[in-house]
């Protein structure tokens, strides 16, 4: 009875100032998906500063890094939360495929590496998170087993989730895929390099953020 | 490999087997499906193993559509999971130094596996198909 009063009192307090609250929120989803451009962008948006460094070679973030007190205001709403950008989760990661990018071995296998333990971290993560936005390339096919065990795991954890389709800009870009894959989310195309659509994606995060 | 032979299991031995079975260079078609959460460790799992030999894995489940069934259905369906386990759709799970990419849509799977002529060397590919329908 106690706890079941205490619940109910917490859940009040929760929804008088819901509309400032501080949170940690995740950009997850598998490597080159633009996961850092994203987070470069929000922080361009409201800090004025990037993030980290992007490049074209997948596993480019291979620690969690995380920026502090971003605060977003949105329709008489405002939000303050951590950012939380983290490698990109994949099942296979071979040197090999690093040697391609004129790489010595040496520097390949060391990315390998880090890679796998960045891998390892972004999982272990999923439970401090509050919110998560999953970072689809939008020229990809959604049906990977990545993206459904990543969208699964939030899932199971209650999580709240909002699905970027990135790259939008893209000819190849196929966001109704993405739609159609994960019927149950919202799902905002963005081109995070080119800032196209912020605004709406600022809002499904209001939207999801109750 | 039918479902029975690891729902004894704990889920750290479940991902064990699995890795073993596919670190011994075979595919993996199971019955049913890993919990989210047991997907999540074996990926974990999978990256901890990860040295010269063993690049990783591919995987891929495909189950039932569930979104139209009635909500009588559902229940007995979720009731069904709950005592015996998810035993719907199959899994495929193998190392990536023989399956390439599993290629998944709505409806279908399609896997590509990869030729090596010698040893690592991955200069000649081919490309199998495995098309497998959802069950209903």
């Amino acid at each position: 009875m106690i706890k079941f009063l205490r619940d109910f009192v917490q859940r009040m307090v929760d929804k008088l100032f819901s509309t400032k609250r501080h949170i940690k929120m995740g950009l997850y989803g598998p490597p080159n998906s633009g996961k850092t451009t994203l987070a470069n962008r929000i922080c361009k948006d409201w800090l004025g500063e990037k993030m980290g460094s992007v490049s074209n070679i997948p596993h480019e973030t291979r620690e969690i890094q995380i920026k502090e007190k971003i605060h977003i205001k949105h329709k008489n709403k405002e939000l303050t939360f951590s950012l939380v950008d983290t490698p990109g989760i994949a099942t296979k990661i071979d040197y090999e495929d690093f040697l391609k990018f004129k790489m010595s071995e040496k520097e390949a296998k060391n990315r390998a590496k880090e890679a796998t333990k960045g891998v390892i971290d972004s999982i272990k993560w999923l439970d401090d998170m509050d919110c998560v936005v999953v970072v689809l390339d939008s020229t990809q096919n959604p049906y990977s087993q990545v993206n459904v065990t990543i969208i699964g795991n939030l899932a199971a954890r209650d999580i709240p989730v909002v699905i970027a389709g990135n790259k939008v800009d893209l000819k190849k870009a196929n966001l109704k895929k993405i739609e159609s894959a994960f019927p149950q989310y919202d799902v905002v195309g963005i081109s995070a390099m080119n800032g196209k659509n912020m605004e709406e994606f600022y809002e499904s995060l209001f939207k999801v953020i109750k | 490999m039918p479902y029975s032979d690891i729902e004894h299991l704990t889920t750290s031995d479940r991902i064990d087997k699995l890795l073993d079975i596919v670190k011994g260079n075979k595919i993996v078609l199971m019955q049913g499906r890993l919990h989210p959460e047991e997907e999540g460790k074996l990926i974990q799992e999978t990256m901890q193993q990860i040295e010269d030999s063993f690049r990783g894995i591919e995987i891929c489940t495909i189950y039932p559509e569930e979104k139209n069934l009635q909500l009588l259905k559902r229940m007995k369906k979720e009731m069904v999971k709950y005592i015996v386990g998810n035993r719907d759709g199959i899994t495929i799970i193998g190392p990536a130094t023989i399956v390439r990419e599993i290629k998944r849509d709505t409806n279908n799977m399609m896997l590509l596996t990869m030729h090596t002529a010698s040893g690592r060397s991955m200069t000649k590919k081919s490309k199998s198909t495995t098309r497998s329908r959802k069950r209903r």
